[in-house]
This record gives C-alpha cells, sequence and structure tokens, in this order.
C-alpha cells in the first residue's frame, strides 16, 4: 500500500532559528568577554564561571527531574547561559561555595519555582546574584586588582589584592569632598576601560569584547537594537544632562558607559527574552527605565553600581508594560487620499 | 526599492523549477471537478448523470452574486453529480466527467492571435468575466466579477496587478509572465478599462529579474502601467501588503482593499481576463507549478481544472519514495494534501512535494517570550497572545486585539523558536470571534 | 528602648482599630441585601461550576432557583435528581423531573476498523484538525482522537483509549453536564438517557456518507440499510441522511436491532453478558463485526 501522507495545517515550513540554537548564540556572544576577563584574572574567571555553569546546570537538572518530574530541559541551553551570565556577575575571588549557592537561588528561587524557562519574572541569574549581593556584600564588592593596574584603594601589603571597582572608588571620594578633576588623574585611561583592564566582575570589564558580542548577536538575529540602545542611551543621556549641570561633581558620560555593569547588563542582563517586553516600543520604555534607575542609584543611591537593581525592577514592570504597549497595528494609520 | 514596512520574513527562496517552459499535461481520464473552488456560495450543478458535455459547456451556474460559473474541462460524458472527497478528505459536491476526446464549444477562440483591441463597455467586460467564471488565481479564489463591481461610495484610483509570487518554490506566476507577457498587459488594458482607472502598477520581487525587465519592455509604451519591482519578502503579496508596498497607504483594519482605492489583481487573473474577454474562454485551465526537492522533475505545467494531483506527480517522475507530505499551494499558506486523487481546482497555484524529514514538526516547548511572532506578524498583532487566548476560548479579549485582522500568512509558525503551532490556534480563535461578530451582527441566523 | 517599643505597639494597636471601625462602617453602609437562601442553595450544589446548566456557575444557578417562582426549566444534571429534590424541598418549589443522563461516543471506528489514510502532524487539538481536514480516515463524521472532550470534562469523567484512540465515558464520574458535547466538533457525543441499570441502546456510528463509502471507511459504519429500523418493533428507530436514529424514549431494550445490524454498528451496553462484566466498555467498541 501507498505511504500515507502527513497532513497539518500552514505553515509547512519553519525557520532556522531555535531555542537551543539562540542560547548557544548568547553563549559564542559571551565567549570574548570570557577571554578577557580570564586574561586578566587568570584561571580565577574560568573557575567561578566553570563552577557556577556546572552549579546551575546540576541544579536544573535536579529540580526539573526530582521536584516537577517532567522531562529534562538542559536541551534547550538556558541553563548554561545562566550560569555563565551569574559567573560574569560574579568577583573573581568568590568562594566556591558562594557561587554555589548563588546558582542554586538563581535557578531554584528564580526559575524553576515558577516553572521553568519562559515563565520566571525576574531574571535568575540577577536574582542570583543580588542575593549574594545583600547575604555577602564584603566577598561580593572586594574585587581583585589586576596585576597591571593600580591599586585604587591606595592601600598597601595584603590589602592590595582587592579594592573597590572605578565606580564605588568614584563615588567615595565625590561624597568625602572630592571633585571630578581630582580623582580622574588616578582613574585607568579610557583606553584600559574599554579593553578590560579595570576592577570589576568577571564578564563586566571589558567593553569591547562585549560590544563584539553585541555586534555577533544582531549579525544573527538573536536579539534587536532596542533594548540596548535604550538602557545606553538613557544613561548616556541623564549623565550628559547632570555632567552638563556640574562637572565638577557628576563624572562624564562616557565614564558611565564604560564602568560598571553598564555594558553587561544593556546587552546581555536587560536583553533575556523571558524578562523583556514583547514589543519595540515596550523595549524601548523597558530600556529607558533601567537605565534611569541604574543612574539614580549611581548618583544618589547607597550602592556604587544599579544595574542589577534597575533591571529586576523593571522585570517587575514588563507585565504591565506588555499590558499597554501594543505594536502599531497594520491599518490604523490610515493614509488615504 | 520599494517593500512592505511591518514585519515579514525571508524564507529560502528554492524557485527550483524557475526555469521550466510551461508544457501542457495530457487530459485526464477522468475530470471531477468541484462545485465550489471559490469564495461563496457552491454553484448549482445545470447537468445530470448521463449527459454529453463539451469542453468549455457550463455544468455549474453561479448560486448568487458572490459565487462562481463552473465550465466542462474536457468533453464527455457525465457520470456522476455526487459529493466526492476533496484534498482535506472531506465530501463536496462535483461533477464528474469521463474524457471522451476535446471538442469545445463553439466561439471560443483557441489560436494564439493577440488581439489588444476592446471596444466592450465596462458592463460588458464584468458579465464576460463572470460568465467565464473567473477567480482570484492566486490562491484566494475571490470571484472576480465582484471585484471589479467597485461599491457605491467607494472609487477605485489604480489598479495594482499582482507578480509578487513571494511564496517559496512556486514558479507558476513568474513562467506566464516571461510567456504570456503581451496577453497579461492586455488583460491589464481591459482591466484598466473594467474599473475606470487611470494608472496601473504591476508589483514583483526582484528575485524575478527576468519577469520585470520582459514586464517593463512591454510596458515602456504604455506610461500609465508602471512595473513595480519590490525587495524580497514574505508576505508581500498579500492583498494588504501589496497595496501597502506599492502605493503607501494602509487599509485599515476591518475594511477593504478598495478603501484605499485600488484593486489588486493576479497576473494569472489578468491572462485569464483577456482570454475569456478577447477568446471567449471560460477559466477550465490553469499554470500548476510541481515542484519540491525531492521530485524528480520539478515543472510548471498548464493543466485541466479537475485533474487529479496524483496525475501531475507522475509526470514529474512520480511520488519520490522519502515524501512525506503534498501540499497544495506554497509551502508558507498551502494547504497539505490528504487525498492525492483530489482535483486540481482553480486556486491550485502549485503542488509541493516536502521530504519526509522535513514534513513532520518538531515538538513545541514552552514559550520563552522572545517577541519574535510579535516582530514579524506584517499585521502588527501579538501572535503569542492570541494563540494562548484561542486555546482558552478567550474570544472578547481576541476581538479586542484584533485577531480578526489577521491573514493567516504562517510566518508567526515560521519563526517561532520554540516550534509552537500559533497559527492553528490563531486560525481557530479567528474562526469562531468572526462567526460571533456576525451572530452579533444577524442574530437571526 | 522600651519607650520605643511601648510606642510602636500602641501606634499599631491604634491603626488596626481605626482600620476595623473604617471597614466596619463600610461594610454597613454599603451592605447590598441578598436572600440568604441563594447561600444556602449553592451550598447544596456540586460547585463544580461545569456549566451545564446553563448559568455561570452553581451561584448563578442558586441564585436562579432562588428568584424564579417556576423552576421546572432549570437543572442541575451534575448533581441529579437527588440534588434537585432537596433544593425543591428547601424553597417549597417543585423541581423538574429529569431522568439521569450520560455522555455516549457515537463512533466506534478504532484504529483497527477504521483504516488510516493519512497522518495528522498538526496541533493536537480536534477542533484545529475539524477545521481543515476531515480526519485521518476515510470518514470524515468519525472521532478524529485528538482529546477535545477529555480536554473539556471537568469530571475527570474522559479518556482516550489508547487500544481504540476513542474516548471512553466514565459514567460513575459523568455527570451529564454537556461539555463535552459542546467541545466535539464533529457533534459525535450525545447526552442519553442512562436507562435502567445503566442500559442503553444506541447506534454508535454519526456518518452520514452513502452505504458503500460509510462501509469502505470504517468496518462498523452505519450503511443506512434500513434494516433495523424494519426489525424495531417500537417504531424506535429513524433513518435520515443514510443514518439511523434510536429514540431513547421508545425504545426497549429488547435489542432485536442489535442482532440484525449487519455492521454491527449499534451497540448495547451494560446488559449482562457471557463475558466478565469489565469488560464491557471497550466490547462495546470492538466487538461487534469481529
Amino acid at each position: 500500500m501507498e505511504k500515507k501522507p502527513i497532513v497539518s495545517p500552514s505553515p509547512h515550513i519553519h525557520g532556522p532559528q531555535n531555542t537551543a540554537r539562540l542560547m548557544r548564540d548568547v553563549l559564542i556572544a559571551l565567549a570574548p568577554a570570557l577571554v578577557v576577563s580570564t586574561i586578566v584574572y587568570g584561571a580565577n574567571a574560568l573557575l567561578v564561571t566553570g563552577v557556577s555553569v556546572a552549579a546551575c546546570v546540576a541544579f536544573e537538572y535536579l529540580i526539573q527531574r526530582y521536584l516537577l518530574k517532567g522531562e529534562s530541559t538542559l536541551g534547550n541551553w538556558s541553563a548554561v547561559v545562566t550560569g555563565v551570565l551569574l559567573g560574569f556577575n560574579l568577583p573573581s575571588t568568590l568562594p566556591v561555595w558562594m557561587i554555589v549557592l548563588g546558582a542554586l537561588v538563581a535557578i531554584g528561587v528564580g526559575k524553576m519555582s515558577f516553572g521553568g524557562l519562559g515563565r520566571n519574572p525576574f531574571n535568575p541569574a540577577l536574582v542570583g546574584r543580588v542575593f549574594l549581593l545583600i547575604s555577602f556584600p564584603v566577598q561580593m564588592t572586594g574585587f581583585a586588582t589586576p596585576s597591571n593596574v593600580d591599586s585604587l584603594s591606595g592601600a598597601t601589603g595584603a590589602d592590595a589584592v582587592s579594592g573597590p571597582t572605578l565606580l564605588g572608588y568614584v563615588k567615595e571620594a565625590l561624597a568625602t569632598g572630592g571633585t571630578t578633576s581630582e580623582v580622574a588623574g588616578r582613574l585607568t585611561s579610557y583606553s584600559d576601560m574599554l579593553l578590560g583592564f579595570k576592577a570589576g566582575s568577571l564578564g563586566e570589564i571589558a567593553a569591547l569584547a562585549l560590544l563584539l558580542g553585541f555586534a555577533y548577536m544582531l549579525c544573527r538575529k538573536v536579539i534587536t537594537w532596542h533594548i540596548p540602545v535604550a538602557v545606553l542611551g538613557s544613561m548616556a543621556a541623564f549623565g550628559a544632562l547632570l555632567w552638563a549641570i556640574d562637572p565638577m561633581h557628576y563624572m562624564n558620560p562616557a565614564f558611565h558607559l564604560l564602568t560598571g555593569g553598564a555594558l553587561l547588563g544593556a546587552i546581555f542582563m536587560a536583553t533575556d527574552y523571558v524578562t523583556s517586553p514583547m514589543t519595540h516600543k515596550g523595549m524601548l520604555i523597558y530600556g529607558a527605565g533601567i537605565g534611569l534607575i541604574t543612574m539614580l542609584i549611581r548618583v544618589w543611591g547607597s550602592y556604587p553600581e544599579g544595574m542589577s537593581f534597575a533591571i529586576l525592577i523593571m522585570n517587575a514592570v514588563v507585565p504591565l508594560i506588555d499590558k499597554y504597549v501594543k505594536p502599531e497595528r497594520f491599518g490604523r494609520a490610515v493614509k488615504t487620499k | 526599492m520599494k517593500g512592505f514596512s511591518k514585519g515579514g520574513i525571508h524564507a529560502p527562496e528554492y524557485k527550483i523549477s524557475s526555469r521550466k517552459a510551461v508544457v501542457s499535461l495530457p487530459l485526464p481520464e477522468i475530470a471531477v471537478v468541484p462545485l465550489s473552488q471559490h469564495i461563496g456560495a457552491p454553484a448549482v450543478p445545470c447537468v445530470s448523470k448521463g449527459d454529453t458535455v463539451r469542453t468549455g459547456q457550463v455544468i455549474a451556474t453561479a448560486a448568487g452574486f458572490v459565487s462562481s460559473n463552473i465550465h466542462a474541462p474536457v468533453s464527455g460524458t457525465v457520470i456522476a453529480v455526487d459529493a466526492t472527497p476533496d484534498a482535506g478528505g472531506m465530501r463536496k459536491p462535483s461533477v464528474s466527467i469521463r474524457t471522451d476526446g476535446d471538442v469545445w464549444m463553439d466561439g471560443i477562440d483557441r489560436s494564439d492571435t493577440l488581439v489588444e483591441e476592446c471596444r466592450l463597455s465596462k458592463q460588458e467586460i464584468v458579465d464576460k468575466i463572470k460568465e467565464a467564471g473567473i477567480v482570484g488565481m492566486g490562491g484566494a479564489t475571490f470571484p472576480t466579477h465582484v471585484k471589479l463591481s467597485v461599491p457605491a461610495g467607494k472609487k477605485a484610483e489604480c489598479l495594482i496587478i499582482n507578480g509578487v509570487e513571494c511564496e517559496p518554490f512556486l514558479t507558476a506566476d513568474h513562467r506566464i509572465m516571461l510567456e504570456k507577457g503581451e496577453q497579461i498587459v492586455a488583460g491589464i488594458e481591459i482591466l484598466i478599462r473594467a474599473l475606470e482607472v487611470p494608472r496601473a502598477y504591476i508589483g514583483i520581487e526582484n528575485n524575478k529579474p527576468d519577469a520585470i525587465e520582459h514586464m517593463e519592455r512591454l510596458c515602456a509604451s504604455r506610461p500609465h502601467i508602471e512595473v513595480v519591482p519590490l525587495r524580497v519578502r514574505y508576505p508581500q503579496g498579500g492583498e494588504k501588503q501589496l497595496i501597502e508596498a506599492v502605493t503607501g497607504r494602509e487599509v485599515p483594519s476591518g475594511g477593504l482593499p478598495i478603501d484605499t482605492g485600488a484593486v489588486v489583481q493576479n497576473v494569472g487573473t489578468a491572462l485569464a481576463v483577456y482570454e475569456a474577454v478577447q477568446k471567449n474562454k471560460p477559466l477550465i485551465e490553469r499554470v500548476v507549478t510541481v515542484t519540491g526537492k525531492a521530485l524528480a522533475e520539478p515543472a510548471n505545467l498548464k493543466v485541466r481544472i479537475g485533474t487529479p494531483i496524483r496525475s501531475l506527480i507522475e509526470f514529474c517522475g512520480g511520488l519520490p519514495q522519502d515524501a512525506g507530505k503534498v501540499i497544495n499551494g506554497g509551502p508558507m499558506m498551502g494547504r497539505a494534501v490528504a487525498n492525492l486523487d483530489a482535483p486540481v481546482t482553480k486556486g491550485t497555484s502549485g503542488i509541493l512535494i516536502i521530504r519526509q524529514k522535513g514534513a513532520v514538526r518538531k515538538p513545541a516547548l514552552s514559550c520563552i517570550k522572545c517577541a519574535k511572532c510579535v516582530g514579524v506578524c506584517p499585521m502588527g498583532l501579538e501572535p503569542y497572545l492570541l494563540s494562548k487566548l484561542s486555546q482558552r476560548a478567550r474570544y472578547d479579549e481576541l476581538e479586542a486585539l484584533k485577531i480578526t485582522d489577521c491573514i493567516e500568512c504562517g510566518s508567526c509558525s515560521y519563526t517561532c523558536p520554540s516550534y509552537l503551532p500559533l497559527l492553528d490556534y490563531i486560525r481557530l480563535g479567528k474562526a469562531e470571534t468572526l462567526r460571533r461578530i456576525r451572530s452579533r451582527k444577524n442574530p437571526e441566523k | 528602648m522600651s519607650g520605643v517599643l511601648g510606642f510602636t505597639v500602641l501606634t499599631l494597636c491604634v491603626i488596626g482599630v481605626l482600620a476595623a471601625v473604617v471597614l466596619y462602617v463600610v461594610a454597613q453602609k454599603f451592605k447590598v441585601y441578598e436572600d440568604p437562601r441563594i447561600d444556602d442553595v449553592e451550598r447544596m450544589l456540586p460547585g463544580a461550576n461545569c456549566g451545564g446548566c446553563g448559568y455561570p456557575g452553581c451561584r448563578g444557578l442558586a441564585d436562579a432557583l432562588v428568584k424564579n417562582d417556576d423552576i421546572s426549566t432549570l437543572y442541575c444534571s451534575a448533581g441529579g435528581a437527588e440534588t434537585m429534590q432537596k433544593i425543591a424541598a428547601y424553597l417549597g418549589k417543585t423541581a423538574a423531573e429529569q431522568e439521569p443522563q450520560v455522555a455516549v461516543v457515537r463512533c466506534s471506528g478504532s484504529c483497527d476498523k477504521r483504516p488510516r489514510t493519512n497522518i495528522y502532524d498538526g496541533a493536537s487539538s480536534c477542533a484545529v484538525e475539524a477545521a481543515l481536514y476531515g480526519g485521518e480516515t476515510g470518514c470524515s463524521y468519525g472521532c478524529l482522537g485528538k482529546g477535545d472532550c477529555v480536554a473539556a470534562c471537568q469530571f475527570g469523567a474522559l479518556s482516550i483509549d489508547p487500544a481504540t484512540g476513542l474516548p471512553v465515558v466514565d459514567e460513575a464520574l459523568c455527570t451529564a453536564c454537556g461539555a463535552c458535547v459542546a467541545a466535539c466538533p464533529k457533534r459525535i457525543i450525545e447526552l442519553r438517557k442512562k436507562g435502567i441499570k445503566g442500559r442503553r441502546v444506541y447506534v454508535g456510528c454519526v456518518n452520514r456518507d452513502k452505504g458503500a463509502v460509510a462501509r469502505k471507511a470504517c468496518a462498523v459504519s452505519c450503511i443506512g440499510c434500513g434494516k433495523c429500523v424494519r426489525t424495531c418493533p417500537f417504531e424506535a428507530i429513524t433513518l435520515s441522511e443514510n443514518l439511523a436514529y434510536i429514540d431513547a424514549d421508545k425504545c426497549k431494550l429488547c435489542r432485536k436491532c442489535v442482532a440484525e445490524c449487519p455492521q454491527g454498528s449499534i451497540l448495547a451496553v451494560n446488559f449482562p453478558q457471557p463475558r466478565p462484566e469489565k469488560k464491557t466498555q471497550e466490547a462495546a467498541c470492538d466487538a461487534p463485526s469481529a
């Protein structure tokens, strides 16, 4: 007998993209930043990232298998991406057990408690990171200073290996009566900031490498430009405004864009599919909100860096944005006659 | 380069049969002619079992204004007026004719001589088109005479000829533009006369440079017909997208194309109009692309309506071993065929064979809210939401979210990285929402 | 230190008292009188909110039962006669008499009886498939087996039998709410009189094709031959559009038609049979023409 034809509703072909491929593309885009941080921080960078990935993958598997009793969801690679992003948000000196704890919170609380990929309202890696930041503030803000960079803390001896980030240092200096021209002299040059020779979390230091990843993701159509541009644009605009008002007490916008988690957050954290809006207009609002909140925290908040908090706060606003910001319908803007 | 502005996708084109000249397929032994090959009321049969019919004879007459005449595609004996299974496996009323030669009705000019001059009045042209049973040949099969009868209060300002053929694989329109360009242009002139419009545009995607060049050459001496090359993007051939691409005007939500002053006709329809008006030839045959990566001999065939799909495939080398799916139409909007003995109808633009490997859908995963479906929707809708709400039968919200604007192009399902059957459910929700709107308007029905 | 503590406790207490006063005043001022019997009746109803009565949930029906003097048109099929009697007695009204019903699947075209002609690979939903295709077999009337009815049933009374590919009704759980009837795009499921001891005779087919076509598509299809119509001593069977239908009110369960049907498409369920009782449900689908 002849073979039975297969039938299904249209369309009968599918595009090249699938979840696993998109996640792998994100990983490829993150690779240059990992290379830079390995050069700057040595094997510790690989260790932290590796532990974080392994722990995230293990927790996802265990929770899915034994608590949710479903089929393994490791095939979508999202746990690996969460792992890398969590690792990138940690200092290179963090003890292994803290990384594992962060991974447990990221995957267990941030993602699986909501039902797994696609259902979590908050960026899992940031949930893990903020949990660690609040629980272990000392370990989370003590960054090893790259060997070929002058320590900003000015301390000697054992303390010399660990110090604040550029943002932390500048905030401290400005708060205690310093002016921008005074601190500027002690800062790393902008070219070093671009290349990654500065203190900070693993993934946030290499501005150029992150931009390379951004370009790759745009080429592969993994993300659109809307969120990163909105985040960085609003940070730059707000920074420029303050700088124009009082250049002696506010740093210039370029400093804000190149330091802290600005680029990592804008390109890789804020663009997380699950926790970002569905429309381009919504993405712009969401991105602008993140940029604004980040700057508010950086300038007037008690933490030197506010990217993680800003993204989490805006994550909470996403359902609202999706409810009210609709795409522009075809045929709404009628241009007849 | 012009193009529509919102959403869309670019699927691999696979126009593998674009260099194959149109060949005529031998007549079928038995032609099964469905009575509903168009949008609107099924035609009413006017022959009965045992009658002898000639090619081109009316065998079923239009039932109302939005309906269409059906003609005998072959000459022979009517062996049944009965329900036969269509391509989807549903039994639909149809007339079966056992072929006995090919004796045409008198008055049909079968010669190739080009007759350009047309002195008929507007109404005479529309009547001839109606008589010949012409419907939109692009696949929608909307009766052409209805489209040419502009409703009172509306005014047609331009005619747009759809030579876009944005569906991957299909090349039927491409071939007729190359081979029957003169006739198409003559058909366009007739349509211009019928609509009393000053201008006509021929929209062609720029993956068919030879067709663009050929049509431009033919229209060089006709300043009122302009060939508009369009950048390749699916669903450019959608009526609303094409109007926007060519004129920049958007058909209002819930409105008709005529609200923008544009009337869109397919190139195949223009050819059929020429043949009907100048040659008295009813719509009994059409060009069908038979294609597929696994098929031995992809071809563009001139086929009589009522020919079983199976004989087209056999003419092109037979059903390949690893064939999984046979599609009536293109891969994006065509319908998979459940019954290969179902006939070619007026709307069959292509028969596409997909290998087993590509025919089976991959298992659906959970939505990761990547927003890609929202990005590609050419109508500016939110497919992820519409699909979810359709599954939950929340029709009031679906109506508010404009599910009725969906053109069922399938871009959302195509692009979904989680392989979700978005359009399957949206189509369902759209049908039910439309039904509810209709029953609200006429509570009687 | 204790001062601070005392102040805090005091503040909270004051806020609490204030809130209580505001809530009380507002609750009194905006009180809406509702017949307390509505609550009582709602409690007597099953509380499944299945919508089988035509009202949005049990409270809707309770409201209607209390407010209407004549409640003969209202019926809770999930609760059944017992519940209705109880409510009627409480309200002092007369409840509608309705014989207990049960959902009946009128398709017996299991996998071995109905050869597949194509394979459906779209979204797993009967409604989606039915919108475009006639089904995976030559019978375009029969069960599609994708389980829209199972999904619609709130009482867990339906399941797809993997052996036959057809839905099976658990009579003990079925409340005849009609959700499955509405969910089935092929209109295969019917609510029928449950019958004495659950005994029923019905045509297990809805195919309206001509005899030859129907027979070719399915081994247990009704071919509209009319033998049952002629056999029935009670004129309970009618034939229209090549399909026989047994009127449950006229049927006396004599089962003469069952023996007469050449296709074995008339089913008699829950009658004592030589084989084990447990098998009856599957037997109804499998046995006839075997």
